[in-house]
C-alpha cells in the first residue's frame, strides 16, 4: 500500500502530465485552424487542375504520342511508395494507421514478386517503417524545420521524384498520406501519383460544340503541366496531412487530458481515505491509551 | 459594351480572384490575347509577366504572374498561376532589396542545385522590375 506522501506525490505529477496535455491539446487546436484554411485555399487550385487535366486527357486518348509521365513506362516492375507522415508523434493513431496502409501494399507487392522501394516524407514514418523495411527505403525528407508549408517545400518533393522518374528509378509512384475529414475521423489513403491517374469525377467543361484551341499546342502543355501536377498533388498529400495531424494530436491529447482527469479523482479519493483512516487509527490509539491509565 | 464573363486566378497557395469581369490580357507563350465574353475555348501556357482586368465597374486591375496555364471555356476564363502578385503590393524599394539578397544568395551558392534556384529567382525579379518599367 503506498504511504500517503506517495499519494501526493503521484497526485502532483498526474496534474503536471494534464497541464502539458491540456496544453498541446490548445496548440494542436490553433494550429489545426491554421492547416485547416490553407488546406481549403489551396483547394480550388487542385480542383481546376483536375478539371483541366480530364479535358487534356479525353484529347490524347488512345494517342501514341502521349507523354510518358502519363502513359507509365510500360512495366510495372519497381513500385515507389511515397509515405508522407508527421514529424512528431503524440498524435494518436495517425502515424501508425499511414503506415499499415503503406505496409500492407508493400507486402503485397512483394508476394507479387515486385520490387519496392520506400521515400518517406517525415520522419515518424521512418522510424516505424525501418524495423520491416528499413532496406527498402530510399531516403527520408523531414519537414521538421518548415514553420509554414508552403508549394515551394512541395515543389521540391515533386522534383525529385520527377528526376528519379527519369533516371528509370521507378515505373508506378503511389503516395500515401491522410485526408482529413474531421477531428475525430483521418482517412489513410493511397494515391497513384506517376502515371497520372485521371482524376475521377473531374468535371469536363461541355464545350458546346467547339473544340479546343491549344497554344503552342496539346504536347507542349501537356509536357509543362503533368510535372506540375505532380508537385500539386504532392502539396495537396501535405496540407490535408498537416490538417489530419493536428486533428489527431488534439482529439489524442482530448482523451489523455480526460485519463489524467479521471486518475487525479482515482487517487485523490484514495488519498482521502487512507488520510481518514490513518486519523482513526490514531484516534483510536489516543483513546486506548486515554482508557488504559 | 462588354459583357461580363467569370474570371479566376488561383495559385498553389489560394484562390486570387473570383469575379465577374468584363476583359482580361493573358500573356501567353505565343503572344498575349484579349479574352472577352465567349472567346473560343483555348488553353496555353502563360509566360511570366502582366495580366490586366477590367472589372465592370471600369477600373482595370494588373497583376504580374510567374508562369502557369490559361484555360478559356464557355464557363469563362481560369488562370492556374504559379505566382501571382498585384502590382499595387509590389514596390520598387522591396523589390530592388529582393534582388540583392538573390544577387546575394548566387554568390554564396555552393552546389549547381543552389546556384540554379538563386538565378531562376533572380531572373523572375529582373523579369519582374523590366516588365515594371516598361508599364
Amino acid at each position: 500500500m503506498a504511504s500517503l506522501k506517495d499519494l501526493r506525490n503521484r497526485i502532483a505529477s498526474v496534474k503536471a502530465t494534464q497541464k502539458i496535455t491540456k496544453a498541446m491539446q490548445m496548440v494542436a487546436a490553433a494550429k489545426l485552424r491554421r492547416a485547416q484554411e490553407a488546406a481549403e485555399a489551396a483547394r480550388p487550385y487542385a480542383e481546376r487542375m483536375d478539371a483541366v487535366l480530364a479535358n487534356l486527357a479525353v484529347a490524347f486518348e488512345g494517342r501514341q504520342d502521349a507523354p510518358r509521365l502519363m502513359t507509365g513506362t510500360g512495366k510495372d516492375d519497381v513500385h515507389l511508395l511515397v509515405v508522407c507522415t508527421a514529424d512528431r508523434g503524440l498524435c494518436g493513431g495517425f502515424n501508425n494507421s499511414i503506415v499499415k496502409l503503406a505496409k500492407e501494399r508493400a507486402r503485397r507487392l512483394q508476394a507479387d514478386g515486385k520490387e519496392v522501394k520506400i521515400l518517406c516524407v517525415g520522419k515518424k514514418g521512418f522510424d516505424i517503417l525501418r524495423r520491416d523495411f528499413g532496406k527498402l527505403v530510399v531516403d527520408t525528407i523531414s519537414l521538421r524545420e518548415v514553420k509554414k508549408l508552403g508549394f515551394g517545400h512541395a515543389d521540391d518533393i515533386g522534383k525529385r521524384l520527377l528526376a528519379m522518374f527519369d533516371d528509370e528509378a521507378f515505373d508506378v509512384c503511389t503516395l500515401f498520406y491522410a485526408e482529413f475529414q474531421s477531428v475525430i475521423s483521418q482517412i489513410p489513403t493511397e494515391q497513384q501519383l506517376i502515371p497520372a491517374a485521371v482524376p475521377e469525377g473531374a468535371e469536363t467543361v461541355d464545350l458546346q460544340g467547339a473544340i479546343y484551341e491549344y497554344e503552342p499546342d496539346e504536347g507542349e502543355i501537356l509536357q509543362d503541366l503533368l510535372p506540375r501536377n505532380v508537385s500539386v498533388q504532392v502539396f495537396r498529400a501535405l496540407l490535408e496531412n498537416a490538417a489530419s495531424e493536428q486533428g489527431a494530436r488534439m482529439s489524442a491529447m482530448d482523451n489523455a487530458t480526460r485519463n489524467a482527469g479521471e486518475m487525479i479523482d482515482k487517487l485523490t479519493t484514495s488519498y482521502n481515505r487512507q488520510r481518514q483512516a490513518q486519523i482513526t487509527t490514531e484516534l483510536i490509539e489516543i483513546i486506548a491509551g486515554a482508557e488504559a491509565l | 459594351m462588354a459583357e461580363p464573363f467569370q474570371f479566376e486566378l488561383v495559385s498553389p497557395e489560394r484562390l486570387l480572384i473570383s469575379e465577374a469581369v468584363n476583359e482580361v490580357v493573358v500573356p501567353g507563350t505565343d503572344g498575349d490575347f484579349g479574352v472577352l465574353k465567349d472567346h473560343a475555348p483555348t488553353m496555353s501556357t502563360v509566360r511570366p509577366g502582366f495580366i490586366s482586368v477590367k472589372h465592370t465597374d471600369g477600373h482595370e486591375s494588373r497583376l504580374y504572374v510567374v508562369g502557369g496555364f490559361a484555360d478559356v471555356n464557355p464557363n469563362g476564363l481560369t488562370i492556374l498561376a504559379e505566382e501571382a502578385i498585384d502590382v499595387a503590393d509590389i514596390k520598387a524599394e522591396d523589390l530592388a532589396e529582393q534582388i540583392r539578397n538573390a544577387e546575394e544568395d548566387f554568390a554564396d551558392a555552393k552546389d549547381d542545385d543552389q546556384r540554379l534556384a538563386a538565378a531562376t529567382k533572380l531572373d523572375n525579379l529582373k523579369n519582374m522590375k523590366g516588365a515594371l518599367a516598361n508599364l
